[in-house]
């Protein structure tokens, strides 16, 4: 063992400690199971990035029916490949750990959510929310009317201006009166 | 300014400039610690974070207060101290568990473990029982008062249990938001039904089903709920289904009554004389009601043709009255013994003092002193104590209940799930899919199941103090037992429907079961003498004379009179009656405010109608502005974008989306604001914008 990459600056952690809901023993964690992630030419690599079927594998995220969003939503890489550097995977394990706060939660689920990233969710984004929940196999999906009825509940519900998507406010409306919502999107390591 | 601010010389700033950079260190320093909880991507927040670092240090240091750098990292510390507890809420206890003052003899309670027939032997005058107990007034050097506190833990339980369950109500109340319940109903299920913590592909399987069927129920619901039938037919078979319900009541009723009767003629028999059967009939009769009747009440529900969770509450209202007719007959038969005892009682206290004077005059003849006669304890006769009897009848009947609980689960649900499972290979028809099938677990009757249990614990423990500990220990039992069960042999139910939005109709359900069983326990205190001699209230006319006896020996002189004052009728009727006043007067105004709340709500859907209708029409007006000056200066080829554009207006929903990794606008939870979603902004194919971008 031995290489730099595999330890954590100390003043780093305690950086990274600051700036997430977790601790530093969770952030230790995270280090090692993502250098175990890393191939050995990225290892050396300063700032290593795991594509995103590396991350996929993680037996957390395997049968995780967003997992593609989620690696696409805590990327910051320029070529949108769903990548994560160690500070993203830090950023997803904070935003899932359980201290941290609804609006963070809530922020992150709407924009895993938006499928095609356009800032709100419409017919189109909850169609797919659909599909993703009810499974891969046919006999799971909804029939089409059954999804058209779904949908224009949904909106009816929570589309309080009318305008036929679900904007970031509206969703964080329904969400914080949801009993269920900060409990059940936890990922721990 | 930046470079006026040395490092020694805070006197060159006027006050105002100080004033202003304290501020805005203050505010560097409410950032930092916020950083955690902004959607930002890590780097940013690092190069937030150590910017403002570098600016705190600095200015701090300039502002020369040395000490507030201290209190600062303790309140950096302490933030960072309480951002990590963990985020949740702590777990509600519905069921007290009261602990009783005496230490259990775990000896003693390990021979419990052979169950009817040990109750009426060693156990019997164990501390689980009544009986054990003595009724000297102090004990020991602390003059520890133990009928006193017997008799107030008993009542202190009770009113403790009120306190929770009630506080546990009005909780509920209050997080649905007054009339939210089925608000938003489909939004949650599909926004929040995914368990992110799920990492095994066959229980993401199970969660990927159980979701699609919610989704179809709650689709279904919904389209019932806008259906009308024959109506004259449907309220002719409710009220035959009725009919056969009250039926089947009055049908248990009977039959327990019966068992109860022949049960004393059995006692008055002997009981060795009977088999084990005939011993513990009313026992095993009322548990096989409790699970025969339920089944027959849903078969009988299927003529009803009600909407799932109404039909689901008629279904439960049903089974609480079956349970109530069975305890109260039950009751009722527990008073007839508690009678036929107390005559006994009266028997033996007559025989006692013939027994004691033939003692006496026995040996009066060999010596003329009479010298103290001891007698071995196990000696001397024991009256028959009803209390005891009433706290073994209820502890027989929770464990009968128990055993009838674990048998059903063992056959009803692992044989038939080894059987569907095994015979399925060489059966006619698929036994998975077709008749038998695996079981459902019932939430709504374990539920249920779980309340009465609670209701019984009530009951007993007045007369067998150890009640509420055993239960515990059952209900650890039960616990691992149901969750192997669940997990291996059974399904999740098809319809998944609640019984009532909030959980506030099994705590109300609870409520009304803890009133209704605490009133035999009372009506026993306060109207039937206890035993003579068991109990810490023998020799008393009444059990709740040891407050009396407490108030005049242990309370100054003038406590007691305060306390006859306190509670005399002319004091107490009114006070009654303006606690009734209290109470209508605080639901009329809860009334209101639910009333006020929906009003507001449809306020609001109105107004951001309103509001979007009128932006809708600036955009329109304010594009077709666009239009015309584009025609007038653009080259026709604009015109031909400008124009496709204004075609396109339909739902005025082209905004240039704002990048996915840029922070949404700082808006507070509450603040209205521009409208959300409807951010106005210029279509990218018009070349030429007026400045009209708003923000």
């Amino acid at each position: 063992m031995g290489t730099t990459a595999s330890q954590l600056r100390k003043d780093l952690l305690s950086e990274y400690q600051e700036l997430t809901f977790l601790t530093k023993r969770e952030i230790i964690l995270a280090h090692k199971r993502f250098s175990e992630l890393l191939s050995k030419e990225d290892r050396n690599v300063p700032t290593p990035r795991v594509p995103m079927e590396k991350v996929l594998s993680l037996p957390e995220l395997k049968s995780n029916p967003f997992r593609k969003r989620i690696s696409h939503v805590f990327s910051t890489s320029d070529m949108k490949d769903g990548s994560l550097t160690f500070e993203d995977f830090l950023d997803l394990l904070s935003a899932f750990s359980d201290s941290a706060t609804l609006e963070i939660k809530s922020h992150y689920a709407f924009r895993i959510f938006d499928f095609d990233d356009d800032g709100t969710l419409d017919g189109g984004d909850l169609e797919k929310l659909v599909n993703c929940l009810t499974g891969e196999t046919d006999d799971t999906r909804l029939t089409t009317e059954e999804m058209r009825q779904l949908i224009s509940n949904i909106l009816e519900e929570s589309d309080i201006d009318k305008d036929g998507t679900v904007n970031l406010s509206e969703f964080q409306h329904v969400i914080s009166r949801s009993p269920d919502f900060v409990s059940s999107f936890k990922i721990v390591l | 300014e930046e470079e006026k601010v040395g490092e020694e010389k805070p006197e060159v700033l006027s006050p105002e400039e100080l004033e202003k950079l304290k501020e805005e260190v203050d505010e560097r320093k409410k950032l930092i610690s916020t950083l955690r909880g902004k959607p930002w991507p890590m780097r940013k927040k690092l190069l937030t974070l150590r910017e403002s670092h570098e600016f705190v240090e600095k200015y701090e240091g300039a502002l020369g207060k040395g000490k507030s750098r201290k209190l600062y990292a303790y309140k950096v510390m302490m933030l960072k101290a309480l951002m990590g507890r963990p985020y949740g809420s702590m777990p509600r206890k519905t069921v007290p568990r009261a602990d009783e003052a005496n230490a259990m003899d775990f000896a003693v309670l390990w021979d419990f473990g052979v169950i009817t027939n040990c109750l009426f032997g060693y156990a019997q005058y164990s501390v689980l029982f009544y009986g054990y107990y003595n009724s000297q007034r102090a004990i020991g050097w602390l003059k520890f008062r133990m009928p006193l506190s017997y008799f107030l833990v008993g009542v202190g339980t009770v009113a403790y249990s009120y306190m929770v369950v009630i506080r546990t109500m009005a909780r509920n109340a209050n997080e649905d938001g007054g009339g939210d319940n089925n608000s938003f109903n489909f939004s949650w299920k599909m926004f929040t039904s995914w368990d992110y913590l799920i990492g095994n592909p066959e229980t993401a399987d199970n969660k990927f089903a159980s979701i699609t069927t919610s989704f179809k129920e709650a689709i279904l619901e919904e389209q019932e709920s806008r259906k009308d039938d024959n109506i004259h037919l449907t309220r002719f078979l409710r009220v035959l289904a009725n009919f056969l319900v009250l039926c089947c009541l009055a049908g248990s009723g009977y039959l327990i009554y019966f068992v109860v009767r022949r049960s004393q003629k059995f006692a008055l028999e002997g009981l060795e004389s009977h088999s084990w059967w005939e011993r513990n009939e009313v026992n095993m009769v009322m548990s096989l009601l409790g699970m025969f009747c339920p089944m027959l009440f849903d078969v009988i529900s299927a003529l009803e043709n009600y909407h799932p969770r109404i039909a689901l509450q008629w279904q439960l209202g049903r089974i609480f009255a079956l349970f109530l007719g069975n305890l109260y007959t039950f009751i009722i038969a527990l008073m007839d013994e508690i009678n036929l005892k107390r005559e006994e009682e009266e028997v033996l206290k007559l025989n006692m003092t013939i027994w004691e004077a033939s003692l006496y005059n026995g040996t009066l003849g060999v010596n003329s002193t009479a010298p103290p006669i001891t007698v071995h304890p196990a000696d001397i006769p024991r009256g028959p104590c009803w209390e005891t009897m009433v706290g073994q009848e209820f502890v027989r009947l929770i464990v009968s209940d128990t055993m009838t609980t674990y048998i059903t689960l063992l056959i009803g649900d692992f044989l038939r799930a080894v059987l569907v499972r095994f015979l399925n290979y060489c059966w006619c028809w698929d036994l998975e899919a077709g008749f038998p099938s695996y079981s459902e677990f019932d939430v709504s009757g374990n539920v249920l199941g779980l309340i009465f249990n609670q209701g019984m614990i009530w009951m007993g423990a007045f007369y067998a103090p150890c009640l509420p500990a055993l239960n515990v220990l059952r209900l650890h039992v039960s616990m691992y037992l149901q969750c192997w069960a669940v997990m291996c042999c059974n399904v999740p139910q098809e319809r998944v429907f609640k019984a009532s939005g909030s959980n506030n109709f099994y705590m109300a359900m609870l409520l009304v079961i803890l009133f209704l069983s605490t009133l035999p326990a009372i009506y026993t205190i306060v109207t039937i003498p206890p035993s003579f001699d068991c109990g810490p209230f023998s020799g008393k006319s009444r059990m709740f004379d040891v407050i009396q006896e407490t108030l005049e020996s242990d309370f100054p002189a003038w406590f007691g009179k305060v306390f006859s004052y306190a509670s005399n009728p002319g004091l107490v009727l009114p006070f009654l009656l303006l606690m009734v006043l209290a109470i209508y007067y605080l639901q009329s105004t809860s009334k209101s405010y639910k009333q006020a709340n929906l009003e507001l709500k449809k306020k609001l859907q109105t107004v951001s109608r309103t509001i979007n209708k009128v932006l809708t029409l600036i955009q329109h007006l304010l594009y077709s502005l666009c239009g015309t000056c584009t025609d007038i200066v653009c080259s026709p080829e604009s015109k031909k974008k400008g124009g496709e554009h204004r075609a396109h207006q339909g739902k005025s929903n082209h905004q240039i989306p704002p990048s996915a990794t840029s922070p949404p606008a700082p808006r507070g939870h509450r603040i209205p604001g521009p409208l959300p979603g409807n951010q106005w902004q210029p279509a990218p194919s018009v070349q030429r914008v007026p400045n009209s971008q708003r923000h």
